[in-house]
């Protein structure tokens, strides 16, 4: 179960599969060789602390990082290799929710949802107004069009970026922290999203996270990532009755032991302190 | 010898500003120019909102600021003139200082305060709040979304702020004129248009559009470079504004010197 990257039905064909992931910001190896595959129609949650490199992880797999080395096929085509063009052929099967929404500020609700059918298909303002619509209704959202961004509440606004996610009718949907900032009630609302999308389009869903609760929710598997590697990766079932240490302390949430001397007070720093690049997602 | 490397190292770097610099600029042309003959968009309506921004925005401030100027010229050249007896040529000094000089830098500097910084504030935000990413997952480029239409508004609207500033600069000229140099204000235009040859406005024409191009790269540069966090929007924008005014300066001086020995007035 360790850093096994087989697939839980073998006889599936992988959507996404990633050979020996390594990311760089800089000097500093971030993912030391990361392996695993996600089959059509599954939600797998990637779990891992502040500066786990989940973030990393997932800004690699929708193309925002540069593998260093190592392999990232998705649908048959290798991003590290892949030229501008082919990269925005795959983008357009992809939808992704950002951490804040990302809504253009500038735009309505609407305007948001409608960009990328208005940059990448020729269809009718018409027939775009339809799909606007049932995108908007999809995330619960119907008459919202003509709202600012600023004008929607935190929950709202995730909503409104899921609604963006949807409107090129991705084969593959990513969430970053899609409960991070949110109320309890808001982020549950968030959880039974996801589970909508899973159920009705049978959507291939990965989602970045640390709520443990909507993790396990959502999950069809599960990877723990820590300092750059898989720690584990299996079914919540598997995840639940692990007794590697490092999984148990992430689910049991057993705080790291106290910091006793000076040395190793400033190993901690040294060796565990998160990039500011990553920690640039960690708002909210 | 740490000198020497320090100043090689710096001269580097600024080489390597000026390279990303004109390879954004190159992207923006392509986006504006050549992209549009191969099925993409020209996203003219964005062009056209940023030059309503740029320019109409523009022109009561750069009104007020340029008609001052002119005045201010006029009462420098009176100084020096009057103890010639050659008031009369107060015109002549204003119209040419403020079409091949004054009128096309007031007007960049006014540009890069309002909209230079705007560009660096508003690229840099959507960088920190992750809108620029999201742009980049849904296959949108940034630079012909956001930085190509800038371009075009401003390649546009710079020239045109600067006719404006130098009809401005002139007019403020005529108010020393009229009230102080026995000029009549129709008296006063007419010897200004006489005084000025066709080059003396494109040469300043010219400037404005390098202007406008630089001001734009180093804005757009500037605001996608920010990094993690609001306060580096606030550096963003800062450096914006003193790059744009140093290298506007620079531009100046390479095409004034340009002209100068290109056709001798």
């Amino acid at each position: 179960m360790t850093t096994d990257h087989t697939l839980p039905v073998p006889h599936l064909e992988p959507v996404i599969s990633l050979r020996d992931l390594r990311v760089n910001y800089g000097e500093r190896e971030i993912l030391h060789g990361i392996s695993f595959d996600v089959v059509r129609g599954e939600t797998l949650v990637i779990l891992g602390g502040s500066g786990s490199g989940k973030s990393t992880l997932l800004r690699t797999l929708v193309g925002l990082e540069k593998p260093n080395s190592g392999e990232i096929v998705i649908r048959g085509r290798d991003l590290a290799k892949a030229s501008t063009a082919e990269m925005d052929e795959i983008r357009r099967k992809i939808g992704m929710s950002f951490q804040g929404g990302a809504l253009f500020g500038s735009m309505t609700v609407g305007e948001n949802v409608a960009l990328p059918l208005r940059e990448h298909t020729r269809l009718e303002d018409s027939t775009i107004e339809i799909i606007l619509r049932l995108k908007l209704q999809q995330v619960g959202l119907e008459g919202f069009e003509y709202y600012a961004p600023s004008q929607l509440s935190g929950g709202m606004k995730k909503r409104a970026a899921v609604a963006r996610a949807l409107a090129m009718d991705p084969e593959i949907l990513f969430f970053d922290e899609p409960s991070a900032g949110l109320d309890p009630i808001i982020a549950a609302g968030i959880d039974q999203l996801i589970l909508q999308l899973k159920r009705a389009f049978r959507m291939t869903i990965i989602v970045v996270t640390h709520e443990l609760a909507s993790a396990f929710l959502i999950a069809d598997r599960m990877l723990l990532i820590d300092k750059g590697n898989i720690v584990a990766i299996g079914t919540t079932e598997e995840m639940r009755s692990s007794t590697q240490p490092r999984v148990r302390q992430f689910l049991d949430r057993i705080a790291e032991p106290e910091i006793s001397g000076e040395m190793d007070y400033l190993q901690m720093l040294t060796a565990d302190r998160p990039h500011p690049q990553s920690a640039a997602g960690k708002r909210g | 010898m740490e000198i020497v490397s320090h100043i090689a190292g710096s001269t580097l770097d600024g080489l390597g500003y000026i390279g990303s610099l004109a390879s954004l600029g190159a992207r923006a042309a392509y986006d504006t120019l050549v992209a549009p003959f191969h099925g993409k968009p020209l996203r003219l309506q964005r062009a056209i909102s940023q030059a309503m921004d740029v320019g109409v925005r523009a022109l009561p401030i750069l009104s007020l600021i340029t008609f001052f100027i002119g005045l201010i010229l006029a009462l420098q050249a009176a100084y020096e003139l009057r103890q010639f007896g050659a008031m009369s040529a107060v015109a002549t000094a204003v119209a040419v200082s403020m079409s091949r000089e004054l009128g096309p830098l007031i007007t960049a500097i006014v540009v890069i305060g309002r909209s230079g910084s705007a560009f660096a504030a508003e690229i840099g935000t959507m960088k920190v709040s992750e809108e620029i990413d999201a742009l980049e997952t849904m296959a949108i480029s940034p630079v012909s979304f956001l930085v190509a239409p800038k371009f075009l508004a401003m390649m546009v609207m710079v020239p045109c702020l600067t006719i404006w500033a130098n009809a401005m600069g002139i007019l403020g000229g005529s108010l020393f004129g009229v009230t102080q140099a026995d000029f009549t204000f129709v008296r006063y235009v007419r010897a200004s248009i006489d005084s000025l040859l066709l080059r003396d406005v494109t040469s300043g024409l010219v400037k404005s559009v390098m202007f406008g191009i630089t001001i734009t790269a180093v804005g757009c540069l500037e605001g996608l470079s920010t990094g993690a966090g609001a306060e580096q929007v606030g550096r963003s924008t800062t450096r914006a504004v003193v790059v744009s005014i140093f290298l506007v300066v620079v531009v100046d001086l390479f095409f004034t010197t340009l002209f100068f020995f290109a056709g001798s007035r």
